[in-house]
Formats: structure tokens, sequence, C-alpha cells
């Protein structure tokens, strides 16, 4: 029983690491760009629970207002940092994008103290535990679970059937491309940031869930994590991205529950996923690219 | 022939200065007229200058991002930390220190080659996220190490070289940090290694040995990383490895970013000023506002990078920069026929991966793939 | 009876289903001008990423002065003397001119000096340094860049550009010289100038040339012998005269 209790624990937890992946691989397979800020607009979206939560108490009017301000917060990002940078070389982008995720991380410090600060998602006992049979389960493990499932169905579906969605393929394979079919490349890259914003919102909502201490370096671990995810997957890869934030989900939860593995459980995800970069530096589901001579 | 020595001075003007500051500087601690919080000052400012002369090889230089910098230095301190500890009742402190350098900067020599293996295969992106990795790997493991090896949570104890000369000797270790680096790119060998940085295949076409450069530049540069955490450990009664997580590899990285990528003295002068202001603002700036540095910090770096790298911004680049500004003051118009043979444009981050490239990690013929992208491949 | 430099037997590649070439069986003569010409697409550039390494081809071999280099790592081919340009100029463009060069002397064996000696600065570093930069003036001479040596190259306009890609990668000292499209976006004054440049290459420097052109008047007025590509297939070989008038030739360029 204990074994199948880690192993939903595992997913629910890869659920969340799954919904950052999600956000970077997009941006990634879009824009050509490793956001390094990504991991903190879920910290964003952190504190905006906070405050709705502390002003006004409603969890979901708090994830509603977290996904607006990250949307906006990602898309201003996008277009004052990112995009005068188009064209540039990539390395100039990932240190601007580094000075970003600085930048997010010292303002929420001057504003909210680096003291952590407790969001109560479902009220200070937290939401209580589901049985089945002999299992015992948390119900916040089950709606993370099952809401991170949800939303990557819907994003599935959106990518492959809507007009927008298919656009975002195309801009993928060849931006030039996707000009002159008469595809707006620019409002491309801002849905698709604004996308990937948003899925960061509802990661960090599952985050507190689980754990609600709140502090400015929230989303700086778990969004490495998320790309190493996405990088696993294959980066680009939608369906990569679910199944690396899985993989890492389950290697974490193991790998604290699996006696003296417990410490090392951030050095075990970097080396698989320095493994992974050596053997198939494409990832699970990457395509390969080549260089044109 | 006049000219030719003023350019030449200009080139060893940085050692001068360096080696002229050590001199004073320890003739003022022999006197006694120099106050510890000034040895400690002096000591953080060459650990940092050396960390980010050898950060800026990788970054400035071979054009790959590093974000393990201080993966090395964690290798350096704790292992050349150790030697110095078991080292220094044995044969005296400053042989022990000696050793500590040799031993600390080879394995920190050891693991740059480790690490630059993959980055013979993967690029940009890809290695950052590598360097990054392999950076919070390490310090995790020595957190985790047993209390008799290597004090695992509770730190690593160390031996305090005494502060009234070990800034001179870290002084010494930044003009042989410096010298190393500076003749190594103002050599054929440097111009081979930027080569790489500015179009890896066309280096590969000339004849360039790709995979011998990296592993050299990758394995210099973590050497001085390694000696800078020996110093760092003797500075200390202990290192703590949490210390180096991938916060201080960044900050390491800042310093060579505004310094100027691919400038040594700009990454001297960055990281000297940013630790300076570092230790006298922690007066200044109590409790939560320590962190204004940081924000002001990311703030530049942003405008630094968005400024000298952004596309829509090069005619406004072209008239207003540093270079046409000192121009117009000393009154002397840029003429080719006097510039200096090696001369080059550093500001910018180097465009060697472009858009496209940044996924090709394999220029390789191994196996079948899609058959759409082959037509490419020629025309 | 010149000996051949450059031999491929049966030289082939296919990018998954797609046979780019195949059967290519080539042989060209020590100080020849050779040229490979054929439609878009034709495998021109392919055959040259073949023979430099870039790709490992997938049938066949080639020989250089009879030594098989299938298979061998593009600097290794670089090394045994094959240098290349690119069609899409791939400069130093952070360097300026001399500096391009010098990359190219960079493994001549007389300009020698080890790492070692060039960080404790012994005096063969400056011994050959000085050499180096004899050599480069010499060499950019010949390309007529010398003037503007000291220029950024990516502030070169277009056709120096491509005359600097071929001086740097004379600066190899090769056997076999490969260029890719070299009077591309040249204008009929620029591409005679390089006519005359390519051809003292070959003669001062005893190089072989091989080279890609769509410009026909640059191919028949220049090369020695050629070979038609189509799909990746030989369509015909010979003087220029002969193949270009070829009646598959013809049909190939005006289709029909």
């Amino acid at each position: 029983m204990e074994i199948i209790e880690t192993l939903i624990n595992g997913l629910s937890l890869g659920g969340t690491y799954a919904m950052i992946a999600l956000g970077y691989t997009m941006v990634y397979g879009i824009a050509k760009m490793l956001n390094f800020a990504h991991g903190d607009i879920i910290m964003v979206g952190g504190y905006t629970l906070f405050v709705t939560l502390s002003t006004m108490g409603m969890p979901i009017l708090g994830l509603a207002l977290a996904v607006v301000v990250c949307v906006v917060l990602g898309v201003t990002v996008e277009k004052v940092a990112y995009k005068p940078l188009r064209g540039a070389s990539p390395l100039a982008v990932l240190i601007t994008a580094i000075g970003v995720s600085y930048l997010l991380q010292s303002l929420a410090q001057i504003i909210f103290s680096s003291a952590p600060r407790m969001v109560y998602v479902g009220g200070q006992d937290g939401l209580g535990f589901v049985t089945i049979g002999s299992l015992k389960i948390q119900k916040h493990i089950l709606i993370t679970l099952v809401c991170s499932v949800v939303i990557m169905v819907v994003l599935s579906l959106f990518v492959k059937y809507t007009k927008i969605g298919r656009a975002m393929i195309a801009v993928s394979e060849d931006k030039g491309a996707a000009q002159l079919m008469g595809i707006n490349v620019n409002m491309i890259i801002t849905i698709t940031f604004a996308i990937g914003s948003a899925l960061a919102a509802f990661a960090g909502f599952f985050m507190l869930m689980k754990s609600p201490s709140l502090t400015n370096t929230l989303g700086a671990m778990p969004g490495i994590k998320a790309f190493t995810a996405a990088v696993i997957g294959g980066i680009g890869s939608l369906p990569g991205a679910m199944l690396g934030g899985l993989f890492i989900g389950l290697i974490e939860t193991i790998a604290q529950v699996v006696p003296g593995m417990g410490a090392y459980t951030v050095a075990i995800e970097f080396l698989v996923l320095i493994i992974v970069l050596l053997v198939r530096p494409t990832g699970i589901l990457g395509k390969k690219r080549r260089e044109k001579v | 022939m006049a000219a030719k020595k003023h350019i030449k001075w200009s080139h060893y003007i940085n050692y001068a200065v360096i080696s002229l500051a050590t001199i004073i500087l320890g003739v003022l601690s022999i006197v006694g007229a120099l106050p510890a919080s000034y040895q400690i000052i002096f000591e953080n400012i060459a650990i940092a200058i050396t960390l980010a002369v050898s950060l800026s090889m990788v970054v400035g230089f071979l054009g790959e991002l590093s974000l393990g910098h201080a993966g090395f230095m964690c290798v350096g301190a704790y292992l050349g930390g150790k030697t110095v500890y078991l080292l220094a009742p044995v044969i005296g402190e400053i042989p022990a220190l000696l050793c500590g350098f040799v031993v600390g900067g080879a394995l920190a020599a050891v693991c740059g080659i480790v690490i630059g293996l993959p980055a013979l295969r993967l690029r940009g992106d890809y290695l950052a996220i590598v360097t990054l990795a392999f950076g919070e790997i390490v310090w995790s493991i020595f957190m985790n190490t047993s209390e008799e090896t290597f004090g695992g949570a509770l730190g690593m104890p160390t031996v305090r070289i005494d502060r009234d000369y070990l800034f001179v000797i870290a002084l010494v270790v930044v003009l042989l940090c410096l010298a190393v680096t500076q003749n190594l790119i103002r050599s054929k060998h440097g111009r081979a290694i930027t080569s790489i940085r500015d179009n890896e295949i066309a280096a590969r076409a000339t004849g360039i040995n790709v995979t011998k450069y990296k592993l050299a530049v990758f394995a210099i540069s973590a050497f001085f990383a390694g000696v800078a955490g020996v110093l760092m450990a003797s500075s200390n009664y202990t290192v703590q490895s949490q210390k180096f997580n991938y916060n201080y590899s960044i900050e390491i990285l800042v310093m060579v970013v505004l310094g100027g990528m691919g400038s040594i003295n700009g990454s001297i002068i960055a990281a000297a000023l940013i630790t300076f202001l570092d230790i006298k603002l922690q007066t200044v700036l109590t409790g939560e506002l320590a962190v204004l540095q940081d924000l002001v910090y990311a703030a530049i770096l942003i405008v630094i990078v968005i400024y000298n790298n952004a596309p829509g911004l090069k005619t406004f680049r072209e008239k207003y920069n540093v270079k046409s500004l000192l121009g117009k003051l000393h009154n002397k118009k840029h003429d080719p026929a006097n510039a200096r043979d090696d001369e080059a444009k550093w500001d910018r981050v180097p465009t060697k991966i472009q858009m496209d490239e940044v996924l090709s990690v394999d220029v390789q013929v191994k196996s079948p793939y899609d058959p759409d992208k082959a037509g490419k491949g020629d025309n | 009876m010149s000996k051949v430099v450059l031999k491929t037997e049966n030289l082939g590649i296919s990018f998954g289903g797609l046979k780019a070439v195949q059967n290519l069986d080539l042989e060209i003569k020590e100080k020849q001008l050779y040229g490979l010409v054929g439609p878009n697409g034709a495998g021109k550039t392919t055959v040259f990423n073949m023979i430099t390494g870039v790709y490992k081809p997938t049938t066949g071999k080639f020989f250089l002065d009879g030594e098989d280099l299938t298979g061998k790592s593009q600097e290794v081919i670089n090394h045994k003397g094959i240098a290349r340009t690119f069609q899409n100029i791939r400069l130093f463009n952070n360097m300026t001119v001399i500096r391009n060069v010098l990359v190219g002397l960079h493994n001549q064996p007389e300009f020698k000096c080890s790492m070692v000696e060039s960080i404790f600065r012994l005096p063969r570093h400056f011994k050959t340094e000085k050499a180096m930069r004899e050599r480069a003036k010499e060499i950019l001479r010949i390309v007529g860049l010398e003037e503007e040596r000291n220029n950024l190259s990516c502030n070169l306009p277009y056709g120096k550009q491509r005359k600097l890609e071929i001086a740097r990668a004379l600066a190899t000292n090769p056997k076999l010289l490969c260029l890719d499209e070299p009077a591309a976006g040249m204008n009929p004054n620029e591409t005679a100038d390089l006519m005359s440049i390519v051809r003292r290459i070959r003669d001062e420097y005893n190089v072989t040339i091989l080279l890609i052109e769509h410009d026909m008047k640059f191919v028949s007025g220049l090369c020695d012998e050629i070979t038609v590509l189509n799909f990746g297939t030989v369509l015909a070989q010979g003087s220029p005269e002969v193949a270009l008038n070829d009646p598959e030739v013809i049909k190939a360029y005006i289709g029909g």
C-alpha cells in the first residue's frame, strides 16, 4: 500500500512539474529561448494568492487573480526584456532571462520580506484525507493530479485543433515560413507566454496546497527541475514535457522514501538530466535538428 | 615604432596596477597601517577577481555559458581546504596552502574536463543547464558527507591563514590567473578559442581542434576557480557547502557580464567594484534593504545585455557608445591603419549560436532523420 | 600525365529515404580547375560536405593523394589538405580580417607553438606570432585585402567577405581548395577579378581547385573540366563546352 501511495504522491508532484515544464517547453519551442524567469512567475502567482487570501479569503478567486497577474507579468516580461533581443544570440537572451529572474525575486523580497508567508489554500488544517479501501491519500494530492491531467488534455486539444494552436506549431517549425503564410508571429509568441504563465499560476497554487510556506525563491528550484523535465521529455514536445514532469516527480518522491537517498534527491535528479542529455540530447520524445552547413 | 610600444604598454597595464597595489598593500600591512577590515576586503576582492577572470575565459572567449562555476570552487574549497587542514600542522601554513592550491586546483580542473566533455556535444542553453546541474550536484554531495570527512551540513573546519599576509598571497594568485588567461588569449591559441566562439563550423573546417581547446579552456578555468575556493576556505574558519549553490555561480556571471563579455579588464573592475560595494553596503543596507543591491544589479544586467545585443538598437549603439564618447574626449579618430592587429569587438555576447542552431547538437549523420529536412542541407 | 589529387569512388549519401547524392565518381588532377555544376538541390554542397567531413558518406570512398579519408573528422581532413569555403559565408565575424587568416594558419607545422610556450611567453611565441603575421599579410595580398586587414570582417562588403573566406581556406595550405559558389552575389567586374585571383592562387600555390558555381560564364571561362549533377546523380562529365551542351544537361536546366 505504501508503494501505491508513494506512486500517487509522485504522480501528483510530477503533475505540478509537468505544468511548469509545459510552460518551458512551449516557450522554448516557439521563442527558442530558455525562459529562466519562468519559475519566478510561479512565485509571483503565489504572492498574489497570498494577498487575496489574506484580504478576501477565497482560494478560487485567488487562483483566478493569480492567473491574471501571471499572464500580464509574463507578457510584459516578454515584450520588455525578450522581444528586443529577438534575433540576438541565445546566450544574450538567457543572461537577460537570468536577470529578470533575479529582478523578480528581489522585488518580491523588498515588498514581502524574506520571511516565509503562510498560505493556507485549504484552511489551516489542510484539506484532509480520502480513503479508498485501505489507501489513505491526502485530498490535495488527488486534486492536483486530476487538475493537472485535465489541464494537459485541454492544452493538447487546444494546440491540435484550434487555429491558434496550429499556428503555434507552424511558428515552432519555421518562424519565417509561418510569417510568410500570414501568421502573426509576434502575437503567437505573446499567446505562448500567456499560456505558459497561466500554467505557472496553477502550478503555484498546487505547490502551496502541498506546503503552505511561501518565500521569494518558491519557484526557483522547481523551475530548474521542471526545465530538466522538459529537456528529459524532449524540449518543444508537449507530451514530452508531461512525461518528463511525471518522471522527475516520481524520481523525487521515490528518492525521498528510499532510506539514505533522501539527502541526495537533487543530485540524483540532476544526474539523470546529465545522463539523458549525454545519451540522447534531444530527450525522450524530441526531434533531431540539424545545422545547415 | 612609438605607436607599437604604446600598445604593448597598455596590454600590461593591468599587471602593473595590480602588482603595484600588491606591493603597497603588502608594505602597509607589514607596517601595521592596514586595518583588518581592509585586509578582509582585499581577500574577497582577490577571490572575486580570480573567479571572474577564470569564468570570463569560458563565457567571454569560448562563448559557452557556465552556470556551475561555484561548483568548481566548491571542489577546490573542500579538497584543497582539507589538504591545507591536514598538512598545516606538519609542514607549516604557507607550504600547506601552496599544496592546497595544487590539489584543489588540479581536482577542480579534472572536474572541468569532465564538464567539458558534454560541452563537446551540447551547446548554448543545454550546456548552461548541465553546468548548473553539476554545481548543484557538487555542493549537495559535500552537504551530505559525514562529520569526520567533510563536515556535512555543519561545514568543514579549515585553517584560517593569517590575515596579515593571506591577501597578499591572494593578489599574487590574481596576477598568476591574469597572466595565464591573458597570455593564452593573446596568442594563436586564443585566436583558435575565439574562432570556436565566433563560428564553430568554420573553425572545424579551418582545422581547429575544437575538442582540445574546449577541454583546455574548461580545465584552466576550473583550475583557477578551484584555487579561488582554496583561498576562500583559508580566509574562513569553516566552509559551508550551501554557499556554492547556483546563486553564487550567477553572482560571478553577473560580474563577467557587467564588466563586458570578453573584456578581462572589465571583469576585474566589475569584480572588485561589486565585492567592495557588497562589503561596504552591508553596514548601510541592513535587513531587507540588502536586497536593493541585487535589484539594481539585475536591472543593470538586463539593460546592459539588451543595449549591447538588441538588433533593433544597432544604429543607436553605433552612435552612442563608450568608445566613441571616449574618442571624442581624446579627439582621436579611429584609423584602421593604426589599429591593433588583434583588435576585435568584444562587448557583444558571442553570436556563435544562431537561432536555428540551438538544438543542433550533432552535425554528423549517424542515424536517418526526417527526409523533408534533408533537402535543406544543400542548395 | 599529372597525378590525381582527389578521387571519389561510388560516393553517395542518403538522408532517410532521400538519396541526396549517389554513385559519384570524380577524378581531379593536380592543378586542375574543376567545376561542379547543377540546378538547385542537385547535391553539390552535399558533395562538399562529404569530402570535407561534415557528413559521413553512406556509400563509397574518397581519396586525397591516394589516402582514404572517408569518415574522417573535419579537422583531420583539413590537416590532410582539403580546405573549403561556405555558400552562406561563415567568417569569424567579431575578428579583424587578418585574424581570420591567422586562424587559418594555426595548424601549419612551421608555426608550431604549444600552449605552455604561449602562456610563459617563451621566445618561440614571439617568433611564431611575427612569422604568422607576415604570412597572413602575404596571403591577404593575393586576394587584394591587405589594406583592409585591420577592419572587422563583418564590416566588409559581400564580395570581399567571399575573398576573405578564400584567403582563410588558403592559409591552411591545402592540396585541394573547395569553393562553394565563390562568385555568388558579385557583379561582373568583381567576378572577372575573382577569376584572375583563382587562377593566381592555383599557379602560385600549386593548389587544385574544385568549385561550385551557378554563373556559367565563370565556369566555362575558368574550369578545365566539369561535372554536372542533377538530383544527386551525374548527368555529364568533361570539358565545359562538351558537358554544358549535353542534351541531358540542357533538359535539366531548361526543363521539358
